[in-house]
């Protein structure tokens, strides 16, 4: 075979190749997400669109270790103070602009500086970052901040091209360089976000997609709609109650994985006039209430036992869960006795936010009922989104159900949301011990001088009860059966490294 | 004619004014900070404060919207606090989605209704009427969500006719665009439907009363002829009227069925804008459908006294 004929044949084994995976894979989000910059964006569904975008300093493995990405190797010194990374060679943006030491150097500054930047709190404890030579860097922390690594295996550790995000400024997310396996191709908003396979990535090899499509669907049954119909390959967050028929259809999957985020009810317990009633005055009233709550019962009547119950910051399966207080079952007799001790022996009647959603409506009700039955009367306040959290930081609440969407490590889960004038501490609780606790607990790299501090933490603030929680929710994917190679990660994400379509 | 167009435009200055402080001012009544619905659950006060100064909401309300009108009047609208797009540039980009639809579903209501209204109207008491009453009801009665619903279950996921959800501009691909628009524009065209078939019923039994057509009949014209050429052109008057006061309907509707069919216009834009509280989104929307609105009337009017001579002296 002549040279030439060789070229030839490689040609057209390359077209074959190509048309045989010339695929497009399109993903129905549930919402549309916000600007596309990871330094501004603050959406959940964001993030799933930038695992496809843009690569991060770390990862995560599916069971929440902290593995290499853009950094390689990593090391602490002794004190805590700096962190030395060895960055991955050969990497390059979208735009061709090379990825090393200076191009981290830049986007932690960018980070912390831009006027819109979101990520300031996230990386405050950053106090110098610098290029030690070309492909290492050094961070240096004020003080020692062992949820650093975790924040930059999320949107903080998002590397931007520094060419592009230097001439784009604010402006960056109406066209996004990264350096990850796909590349920005165009954005119709509340309609599509269209990416296209990045052929330098360093991983193309495991991406098997030319291009993927976002598209932006948030009614549940129509979602699942169009992933029947073949309008779709694959979907986010399918409602529990859409379980059954899913599993019931030969030409659909389902993957699922216990969310690193909870649901519970948030006490307002300091926050002002309105803490002054029995349940924000009296813990006991509030360990009635918790003792009220059948979890498993809530589990299976609202998302017919999809999701996981629970009582603390982390799900049952994570290793920070605090075996010693395993998920109490319901005993409406103590919640009385309780009660009768703090003197509320005829019952109390309190209220509670909820946003004015059929699910949330649902678990309120749910609850309602429950409590009802040992003497907690509950007048629910349903209270469009929005609306519900600014009452809530304002303190003009007594309760409210409310979640949230869970940090890889739990430092992102409790500290922010119990410690004295935490960001996100609503029910202003205050305990010097907790503080001290959580403060420890953030402090150190050692896991086991960790666990030891959130679980005292976890001893007093199970007895204190500003926060009752209820249940961990499950991220929920329908795919195709086409679909192959899907793996389910705590973080709801969607990762397309190593997936594939047959025909 | 000049005069009175030139008089309209006069009188609708003030109205607009009206319409953008009342706007305005209702919004910022509204409970639910901006900030913080942008922020959702990631909540950080410091990042709020320095958001709140950057947008200037921490101003007192008339400088706000002082400063609003007056970047307004030389069109700027100011950029969406969600996604930093320019509003003036998304609603460029979503009005001609919505009036696609809009469009469609007039034409769909059109079709079906008046001529359903001319057959009842002139079968009046037989069961053709009946059943196109009962229709008609029927049409107007099922809210556009749930039959738009069970469309995309039956003619998407059963019989994979249609497409569920989605859009693609007419300029690109005119046949896809129409396919990927007719379910929708059937179901918002349907609810409309049942009115025009109600208004064009009466219309066509008032006018088949009349002297006018009585002598048609009498000079013994086809019945065809006097049912189209004599009743059905002076019905249409009135049908007129009812078809401009149904377009404000017609983009309400679209608010639903663009959310339930996921298509990217205007309804879905205001829906989504004021639950972020994209104040400035929700602003330009409003201002513009305000203003939109107001030349609609005006150009109805006109065309009023084109159609009809007598209304030109009054």
């Amino acid at each position: 075979m002549s040279a030439k004929a060789k070229l030839a044949l490689a040609f057209a084994l390359t077209a074959t190749a190509g048309m045989v995976q010339a695929a497009d894979l399109r993903i129905g989000l549930q919402e549309d997400p916000d600007v596309l910059d990871p330094d501004q964006s603050r959406t959940f569904v964001g993030r799933i669109v930038y695992a496809s975008l843009c690569d991060k300093l770390f990862d995560i493995s599916p069971d929440l270790e902290i593995i290499p990405m853009l950094a390689t190797e990593w090391s602490w010194s002794d004190d805590g103070t700096e962190l030395t990374m060895s960055l991955r060679e050969g990497v390059t943006f979208h735009d061709g602009e090379p990825f090393n030491a200076e191009a981290v150097v830049y986007n932690i500054n960018r980070s912390q500086t831009l006027e819109e930047s979101r990520r300031k709190s996230e990386i405050a404890s950053i106090t110098g970052v610098e290029a030690l030579d070309d492909m290492t860097v050094k961070i240096t922390v004020g003080a020692p901040d062992a949820t650093l690594i975790a924040q930059l295996a999320d949107r903080a550790g998002m590397m931007l091209s520094p060419k592009a995000a230097e001439e784009a400024g604010a402006d960056l997310g109406l066209n996004p360089v990264c350096s990850g396996p796909f590349k920005f191709v165009e954005r119709i908003q509340q309609d599509r976000i269209v990416l296209e396979k990045f052929a330098e990535y360093y991983n193309a090899d495991a991406i098997n997609f030319d291009t993927v499509t976002f598209l932006p669907i948030p009614d549940t049954t129509v979602r699942l709609a169009n992933l029947r119909s073949g309008d779709i390959d694959m979907l986010e967050r399918l409602a529990a109650t859409d379980v059954a028929s899913v599993r019931g259809d030969s030409g659909l999957k389902l993957e699922s994985a216990t969310s690193i985020g909870y649901q519970g009810i948030t006490i307002n317990v300091g926050n002002g006039e309105r803490a002054n009633n029995p349940l924000g005055l009296d813990s006991r009233v509030r360990k009635a209430l918790s003792l009220s709550i059948d979890r498993e019962a809530l589990n299976q009547v609202v998302f017919e036992g999809a999701f996981t119950p629970g009582n603390q910051h982390v799900p049952p399966n994570s290793p920070w869960y605090d075996d010693r207080f395993p998920v109490e079952a319901r005993d409406i007799e103590a919640a009385k006795a309780l009660l009768a001790e703090a003197g509320y022996a005829d019952g109390v009647t309190i209220e509670m936010q909820t946003a004015n959603n059929p699910v949330q409506t649902q678990v309120v009700q749910v609850i309602q009922a429950m409590a009802a039955e040992a003497g907690i009367t509950i007048e629910i306040a349903a209270k469009e989104f929005a609306t519900m959290l600014s009452e809530q930081t304002a303190g003009n609440y007594t309760s409210t159900q409310v979640g949230w969407s869970g940090r890889v490590d739990p430092d992102g889960n409790i500290h922010q949301f119990v410690t004295t004038g935490g960001g996100l501490n609503d029910a202003k609780y205050s305990n010097p011990e907790v503080d001290r606790l959580l403060n420890e607990a953030r402090a150190s790299n050692d896991t086991a001088v960790r666990k030891q501090a959130y679980e005292a933490a976890t001893e007093i603030l199970m007895t204190d009860l500003p926060l009752v929680y209820l249940y961990h929710p499950a991220w929920i994917w329908a795919l195709d059966a086409s679909v192959e190679g899907f793996v389910p990660y705590p973080d709801g994400m969607i990762r397309l490294q190593g997936v594939s379509m047959t025909e | 004619m000049l005069a009175f167009l030139g008089r309209r435009v006069l009188i609708a200055i003030p109205t607009i004014i009206l319409i953008s402080i009342f706007v305005f001012g209702l919004q910022h009544l509204l409970p639910g900070d901006p900030v913080l619905a942008m922020a959702g659950e990631e909540r950080d006060p410091a990042v709020l404060e320095a958001l709140r100064e950057k947008y200037r909401l921490n101003d007192p309300i008339p400088v706000q919207y002082a400063t609003w009108i007056g970047n307004a009047m030389q069109g700027d609208l100011g950029t969406s606090l969600r996604t930093r797009q320019p509003v003036l540039e998304l609603i460029g980009e979503k009005l001609p989605v919505t009036i696609q639809l809009a469009v469609m579903a007039l034409l769909m209501a059109m079709l079906i209704g008046i001529p359903a209204g001319v057959i009842s109207a002139y079968k009046k008491g037989t069961w053709i009427d009946w059943v196109a009453n009962v229709t008609a009801l029927s049409g107007l009665s099922v809210p556009n969500f749930w039959l738009g619903i069970m469309l995309i279950l039956l003619v998407s996921v059963k019989l994979g006719w249609l497409p569920a959800s989605g859009y693609s501009p007419f300029m690109d691909d005119p046949l896809t665009s129409i396919r990927n628009m007719l379910m929708p524009a059937f179901v918002l065209g349907t609810g409309l439907a049942g009115t025009l078939m109600r208004h064009t019923r009466s219309a066509m039994l008032g006018v088949l009363r009349s002297d006018y057509v009585r002598t048609a009949r009498a000079k013994g014209l086809a019945e065809r002829t006097v049912l189209v050429k004599h009743a059905l052109r002076n019905a249409l008057v009135p049908i007129v009227t009812i078809i401009s006061l149904l377009f404000g309907e017609l983009l309400a509707g679209a608010v639903l069925t663009e959310q339930i069919f996921t298509i990217p216009g205007f309804g879905k834009l205001v829906v989504d804008a004021v639950f972020n509280r994209d104040y400035a989104v929700v602003q330009g929307i409003v201002l513009c459908t305000g203003i939109a609105f107001i030349f609609m009337n005006i150009f109805a009017d006109a065309a009023y006294r084109v159609l009809n001579p007598r209304m030109r002296d009054q």
